[in-house]
């Protein structure tokens, strides 16, 4: 069977993990970072992705998406209160979220899979081989329009997603697999956008979810906006300038506060400086912890709720607990650790990586698929109660929360009023009494005769498979009348808009290559640029006048055409200037030589 | 037009129907079951075919605790259950069978289903009890609109001083006389729910003593039917109980 490889979409970072024998790994490429951040920009010579595009978070940021995952599977009503603080531009097309960037605008999951792709070229180049199915992580707290838009994203990026998991739970398999645990543990997931709290039972080989919760929309940054939001505010004072009429200060103060905020984790202070514009100087403060912790503690104590509620759901308190591990780069933060320490009473563990943990238990699953891995088996929970719209549009669940996966449940159904000749089916997804706070995921219409209220008897059947897909059928148990379908959650992008995206992906396929191979050529020729200078410096004595002066003619092609969008050319230009520098290298080698040699004798040499 | 929710309990008539065709189901299965459904050859194995090794599917019949390997009793063992739990979810995961046939895969996918359910239902002792009540006098779990004989002027009067301290202004003295008299009233039907879970405890060893003695005297007869129809009315009560003291609670919460 084909390779399979993990992958862990996440809103701040994303990487890609591979089984080698038995052991989860990470990939990286040629000596870059193995974490991709999960930015994407549009520059003058197309998208890129990753490190290259963090650069443009203040450099273009109207044109730099960040914290994609935010705007999954949602529309711009459900974000409504947050839009201000991003920016770069949403609209709203069919029901989806649009991000303009530049002529063009984009969904969220046409995003998303920019990143999958990035991470897709990279596991390729690092194989060897061809990668097209992979396992992608999600918040265990996602609901089906988000999972559903995760999937869609890896069909436009050109994998087969082969199953969605949860963070927390692909954590655990890579924690479990190296610390061989047994027993109860909780896994605490605070990432950059969310929050997820996990409840599992591990005992030979079988890894049990007991419960899950979270928030999807609680993480790093908006620990960073609160910081942000207080830079700005004591601007605005000291120097009566609001910085919202410029997104590129704006976003230098969000990526300031997100450094103090880090540096405070090590330390008890740190020193914020900021570059005002309109010739305002600088805005210097001193940050400390207890300040960041002032700030900070609401939400950090707004992740303990769904901790208390996912012991309830496993009724358990927190003396059942085994162990604690933390997941996530916002756990690095004292104050985190502090809390969760005094809610478990127990130390918990981050011998792990807390940013690679989720890709390498991607990795473990993917194995699992392709039968590498029998030892181990994940039995995991829908988070969410699924159900119908019952008379007063209340909700019946007929699936709680916390069931156990693959699950199926049936129940007696009938009409309200007298000769109803149907009935509609409204699936919907969520915790709260009424329909209309629940998420909708599907609707459609069962056929009755028309019979007198409460006569005919409709069985509903769900079934949720172990990728967590539900399947509904609906049947009139006097005619035999049926009608079933596969829910594909709408959350707006229809399966012809999808198609599009994937047929449009590789058109722009053409111009992501071009833009990566832009960027690594301008890396090389910098760094060419800089050694060549500096060999000149040391070693220009050693050769002849016209050999120096034909170097620095190449040097400054090759200069200009670093500036220029042409990749070919630069590296022709690079190739000119090794050729041209040929006689400096061969002189300053002989001359090191030379005086290596002097003063020693020449029996010592030979 | 939208659905109501039914909970309908079955009348004798359907119950007695329910009942036959049920056991010429069964016997049908049986005979279906018999037979590799892949390889045609007569099944010896209780979940895997010998002869070609393929999953078999698990008959709609089978109740839950045959399916667990149990025998009908109130009384389960925790650890057996987790360990038969995990050994069948081991057997039937549809993470195993990835590469296998699509029919293997709906084999698959339905056994782990019904296995979840089972657990679900087999770990939890009210569960558990009702469903084997459900599989022995074939009733549907009744839903109770009227307090308990017993409890039935206690509970018109909780009623009565929910209702006042709901209209009450919280901030009121009246209304903290109230809120001391519900606490008051929550714990007598806490100590009332205690009671009823220990009475049941004991109604279920009964049940098991019975079933082990396999008596077939017309004296075992209508024990047995005295201890189920117990058991029904005090499950039906703890139910009621348990649904007015989730709601006291949300209300002086
Ligand atoms: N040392 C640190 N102290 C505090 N926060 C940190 C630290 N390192 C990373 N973070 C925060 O962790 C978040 C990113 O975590 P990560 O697990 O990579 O997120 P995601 O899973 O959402 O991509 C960011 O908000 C980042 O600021
Ligand atoms: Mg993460």
């Amino acid at each position: 069977m084909a390779r399979i490889v993990g992958i862990d979409l996440g809103t701040t970072n994303s990487l890609v993990a591979y089984m080698d024998q038995g052991t989860p790994r990470i990939i990286s490429a040629r000596g870059e970072r193995a974490m991709v951040p999960s930015v994407v920009a549009l520059t003058d010579n197309g998208l890129i992705v990753g490190d290259p595009a963090k650069e443009y978070l203040t450099r273009d940021p109207e044109r730099t998406v960040y914290s994609v995952k935010r705007f999954m599977g949602k529309s711009l009503a459900d974000v409504h209160d947050e839009l201000a603080y991003f920016p770069y531009t949403l609209a709203e097309k069919g029901g989806v979220i649009r991000i303009k960037l530049g002529e063009k605008s984009y969904s969220p999951p046409q995003i998303s899979a920019m990143i999958l792709k990035e991470l897709k070229i990279r596991a390729e180049a690092f194989l060897g081989e061809s990668i097209t199915k992979a396992v992608i992580t999600v918040p265990a707290y996602f609901n089906d329009s988000q999972r559903q838009a995760t999937k869609d994203a890896g069909m436009i990026a050109g994998l087969e997603v082969l199953r969605i998991i949860n963070e927390p739970t692909a954590a655990s398999l890579a924690y479990g697999l190296q610390e061989k645990t047994q027993g109860t543990i909780a896994v605490y997931d605070l990432g950059g956008g969310t929050f997820d709290i996990s409840i599992l039972k591990l005992k030979n080989g079988i890894f049990e979810v007991l419960a899950t919760n979270g928030d999807t929309h609680l993480g790093g940054d908006d620990f960073d906006q609160l910081i942000a939001d207080l830079f700005l505010g004591e601007i605005r004072t000291q120097y009566g300038l609001d910085l919202s009429a410029h997104p590129d200060h704006m976003q230098a103060v969000r990526l300031e506060a997100e450094r103090a905020k880090i540096r405070l984790s090590e330390e008890l202070k740190t020193a914020v400086n900021l570059d005002l514009p309109d010739g305002k100087g600088r805005f210097t403060r001193e940050l400390t912890r207890d300040q960041l912790e002032q700030l900070c503690t609401a939400l950090v104590e707004r992740t303990l709720g769904p901790c208390r509620l996912a012991l309830k759901d496993s009724e358990l308190t927190p003396d059942n607990i085994d162990e604690v591990v933390l997941v996530g780069g916002a756990t690095r933060m004292p104050l985190v650790r502090q809390r969760v320490h005094a809610l478990f009473g127990k130390q918990p563990h981050c011998e792990l990586n807390p940013d690679e943990v989720v890709a390498l238990g991607a990795a473990v699953q993917a194995d699992i698929l392709s039968g590498g891995t029998t030892d181990m088996l994940l039995l995991d929970v829908t988070p969410l109660s699924l159900g119908i719209e019952t008379m007063g549009g209340v909700m019946s669940s007929l699936i709680r929360r916390n069931t156990t996966i693959p699950a199926s449940a049936k129940e007696m159904f009938t009409t309200y009023v007298d000769g109803q000749t149907g009935v509609d089916i409204h699936i919907l997804q969520g915790e709260r009494e009424l329909a209309e706070n629940n998420r909708s995921l599907a609707r459609f219409r069962l056929k009755v005769p028309p019979l007198p209220a409460g006569v005919p008897r409709i069985e509903v059947t769900f079934l949720i498979d172990a990728n967590g897909i539900l399947n509904v059928m609906a049947k009139d148990m006097r005619t035999g009348e049926t009608q079933s379908i596969e829910v594909k959650p709408s959350y707006g992008l229809s399966d012809q808009e999808v198609e599009r995206m994937i047929e449009d992906s590789f058109k722009f396929a053409a111009d992501d290559v071009s833009a990566r191979k832009l960027i690594e050529a301008r890396l090389d020729a910098g760094a060419l640029i800089t050694t060549t200078e500096k060999s000149l410096a040391d070693g220009g004595h050693l050769i002849a006048a016209g050999e120096v002066e034909a170097i620095r003619t190449a040097l400054s092609a090759l200069t200009a055409a670093k500036d220029g969008n042409d990749s070919r050319a630069i590296r022709a230009r690079m190739a000119d200037l090794e050729q041209a520098a040929k006689g400096l290298t061969v002189a300053m080698l002989d001359d090191s030589l030379k005086q290596r040699l002097q003063g020693k004798k020449v029996s010592d040499v030979t | 037009m939208r659905l109501r929710r039914v909970f309908f309990s079955l009348n004798e008539q359907e119950h007695m129907n329910r009942r036959t065709t049920g056991t010429e189901d069964r016997r049908e299965l049986q005979m279906a079951r018999s037979m590799c459904w892949h390889c045609q050859s007569e099944m010896a194995g209780e979940y895997f075919c010998d002869r070609c090794v393929k999953v078999q599917p698990v008959s709609k019949d089978l109740d839950y605790f045959t399916c667990f390997g149990l025998p009908r009793r109130l009384a389960i063992d925790p650890q057996t259950l987790e360990t038969k739990f995990y050994e069948l979810s081991r057997a039937f995961h549809p993470d195993f069978y990835q590469n296998k046939s699509d029919a293997e895969q709906t084999i698959s996918l339905d056994n782990s289903a019904m296995l979840n359910t089972a657990y679900r239902t087999l770990r939890d002792p009210i569960q558990r009890a009702e469903y084997l009540l459900d599989l022995e006098a074939g009733s549907v779990k009744e839903i109770r609109t009227t307090p308990p004989a017993d409890l039935f002027e206690e509970i018109l009067e909780l009623q009565d001083t929910l209702d006042e301290f709901r209209a009450s202004d919280r901030a009121s003295d009246n209304a903290s006389t109230l809120r001391t008299k519900l606490q008051a009233d929550r714990a007598t039907l806490e100590q009332r729910q205690q009671d009823m879970d220990a009475q049941l405890q004991q109604l279920f060893g009964r049940w098991d003593a019975l079933q082990d003695r396999g008596e077939a005297t017309e004296q075992a007869r209508a024990e047995r039917a005295s201890i189920l129809k117990s058991m029904r009315d005090l499950l039906s009560n703890r139910t009621y109980v348990k649904n007015i003291v989730n709601d006291l609670v949300a209300t002086i919460a």
